[in-house]
């Protein structure tokens, strides 16, 4: 007979292995918790079964076991049986019996396969999941854009009472009034920053007047609807989402459709009109505070008094700059509206997915807004404007 | 064994817990011993879960002594009261499942906390409670919104045992589960409990749960404490516990 001990530094657990001709008894004694399992488990790989036939495992001197010092022994026990041996059902106090059948019998399964994410293969996999994601999302906001259409000519051309004014009027407040500071503050400073570069560079060539030529137009034309555009999209578009989001994860849409009421009309139509309604208003309201930065600027680094400015102004820009800046505003509002109801529609029924809805559709409809400004760009220099 | 000295693993003293000048615990005492199913109840608002919520440190007490395993967990520093957290597993009333995690992962969560262990056993551990808890195999590889809502509790179980601990909290187990489903959980309960050697400590209003599972219930009125065996708390002339235990749902499950 022979006797081994395997040595498990630190740990309340202990194991020795003994030999008598070709029988093999594993002794576990002490503490077999979870907290030693990874020893356990280590020390159980060790055990050379040599040539023994016949194995028994002994737990009677344990003090204590828990479920995964029980898995560890049933699991020694299973792989020697696999290995051809014949292995004693397992010696254990009385108090352990119900553990252990509860190990053994209600678990016979393979063991979970956790599967690695951080390989080449799930890399490619999750580009091609994205892109089909994006065409179907492309596709669905299509579908989505044609629905509110049909709502909306229906709603002017049948009024059926469908139109709720005073959501409507709610909405114009929420998304254009409270939106009048931090519109106004970001234009006034864009109105600043503007001319201060513009002047910089102009300087050099002694032409320093046209900086209020850069500006009326940069503004005008440009800058005054696609910033206005990009605040509104985070401001109002994401609240959209998260609104009508909330709304689908505490069943309230459910409740809606099952009592009649057109979602459409009742959630999104207010939400879209409201916006188109407030958004070429914020815009001319950033023109006017951006132009009003610019003219501070101007006053301070070149000397250029206001009427001076004015009328340099007037030279540079006709109404049609003013009209092709604001022609843009009601379409963006359109895109930013239908893309947060969108979304908000989108959500599932659980909290985390309202965030992440909320992050796409602020992301989308900037996206869309930004596409949609080049387009327009192309299509006036095409037609002359 | 029940009521020895030596065997009481909660025991709190003196707690008040409230909402500004609103009362909701005045200075109740409790004893939970090592082993026994402990059910909590209490009509809606008297904090069944914030006694819960104050043993396990999720809830700043007013005053009073909590001590867990004989330590006051208001004096314990951080690495104390990780110790103490190895020891207890929670289970909250929706589960608590870590969202953007698979139920495995979710389960050994606490494993790679606390344990150096290699990914293979963990796997293994993770397979055992699944199994324990009673889930299918496949349940493993999915994440929490694919699981039905009682599927959910019992991965929310299984994370709770993880570490095997000594004492379980269970808020609201049975709630919002069919009849048939909440009876397999108070069977598994009762199964763990046996075969671990656990000790419970409930916030049910499932009646059928506290009287399959219950040793003792404590029941929650006028901001104090009354416990006792689920016969004995019948005897009691109090109103509100005379309305709960003899009304028309307590005699269907009695």
């Amino acid at each position: 007979m022979s006797t081994a001990h395997d040595s498990l530094s630190g740990t309340r657990a202990r194991l020795r292995t003994e030999r008598k001709a070709r029988r093999l008894r594993l002794v576990a004694e002490g503490q077999w918790t979870t907290r030693d399992a990874a020893a356990l488990d280590a020390a159980l790989k060790h055990i050379d079964l040599g040539d023994a036939s016949e194995a028994e495992i002994d737990g009677t001197a344990l003090e204590r076991l828990d479920s995964a010092g029980a898995w560890l022994l049933v699991r020694t026990k299973r792989d020697w049986e696999d290995r051809g041996k014949r292995v004693a059902p397992i010696a254990l106090a009385d108090v352990y019996g119900s553990l252990l059948h509860a190990v053994e019998h209600e678990h016979k399964a393979p063991p979970v396969e956790i599967h690695n994410r951080h390989t080449l293969e799930a890399f490619v996999g999750r580009i091609g999941k994205a892109t089909i994601h994006g065409l179907q999302q492309g596709v669905g906001i299509l579908g989505y854009l044609g629905r509110v259409t049909v709502e909306v000519t229906e709603a002017i051309y049948h009024p059926r009472g469908n139109l709720r004014v005073a959501a409507l009027v709610h909405q114009v407040e929420e998304t254009g009034i409270n939106a009048l500071p931090i519109v106004g503050l970001l234009s006034f400073l864009i109105g600043i920053v503007l001319a201060y570069q513009g002047a910089d560079q102009l300087k050099r060539f002694g032409a320093e007047v046209f900086t209020i030529n850069l500006l009326g137009v940069g503004l005008l034309r440009e800058l005054g609807g696609l910033v206005t555009a990009i605040i509104v999209a985070g401001r109002s578009g994401s609240a959209f989402t998260a609104q009508i989001g909330t709304m689908r994860v505490n069943e309230e849409i459910d409740a809606m459709q099952t009592i009649g009421i057109n979602t459409v009309d009742a959630l999104v139509l207010p939400r879209i009109i409201g916006l188109v309604i407030a958004l070429p208003f914020l815009t001319f309201y950033a023109d006017i505070m951006g132009l009003l930065g610019g003219a501070v600027m101007c006053y301070f680094d070149l000397g250029i008094t206001i009427p001076v400015f004015m009328r340099q102004l007037q030279e540079a820009i006709s109404i049609n700059t003013f009209m092709v800046g604001m022609i843009k505003a009601p379409v963006f509002a359109f895109i930013i509206g239908l893309v947060g109801c969108f979304e908000g529609l989108q959500v599932e029924r659980n909290a985390a997915s309202v965030g992440k809805l909320t992050t796409r559709s602020v992301v989308e409809s900037i996206f869309i807004v930004i596409v949609l400004d080049a387009g327009f760009s192309i299509l006036f220099s095409i037609i002359g404007i | 064994m029940a009521g020895d000295e030596n065997d009481v693993v909660i025991k709190i003293r003196g707690l008040v817990n409230g909402f500004g000048s609103q009362l909701l615990h005045d200075h109740i005492d409790l004893d939970v011993y090592r082993g026994e199913v402990l059910g909590v109840v209490g009509g809606s608002g008297t904090g069944k879960s914030v006694l819960m919520r104050s043993i396990i440190g999720l809830n700043q007490i007013r005053e009073g002594t909590i001590e867990v395993f004989g330590k006051d967990t208001s004096k314990l520093d951080d690495a104390q009261m990780r110790e103490i957290e190895m020891r207890w597993g929670v289970l909250f009333q929706e589960g608590a499942l870590f969202s953007s995690q698979t139920i495995a992962e979710n389960i050994q969560v606490p494993l790679r906390e606390y344990l150096h262990m290699p990914q293979q056993l963990m796997n293994e551990i993770a397979s055992m409670k699944l199994s324990m808890v009673g889930l299918p195999e496949n349940a493993a590889a999915k994440h929490p919104s694919e699981l039905s809502g009682g599927m959910k509790k019992r991965a929310g179980l299984a994370r709770a045992l993880a570490l095997d601990p000594e004492i379980v909290f269970l808020d609201e187990p049975t709630a919002g589960l069919d009849p048939i489903s909440a009876n397999m959980f108070d069977e598994l309960v009762k199964d763990l409990q046996k075969s671990l050697n656990l000790t419970v400590f409930m916030v049910t209003h499932d009646l059928d749960t506290l009287r399959a599972t219950t040793d003792r219930i404590a029941v929650l009125v006028d901001k104090k404490i009354v416990v006792g065996p689920i016969d004995e708390l019948r005897r009691n002339p109090h109103p509100w516990i005379q309305e709960y235990f003899s009304g028309p749902r307590g005699r269907a499950a009695a």
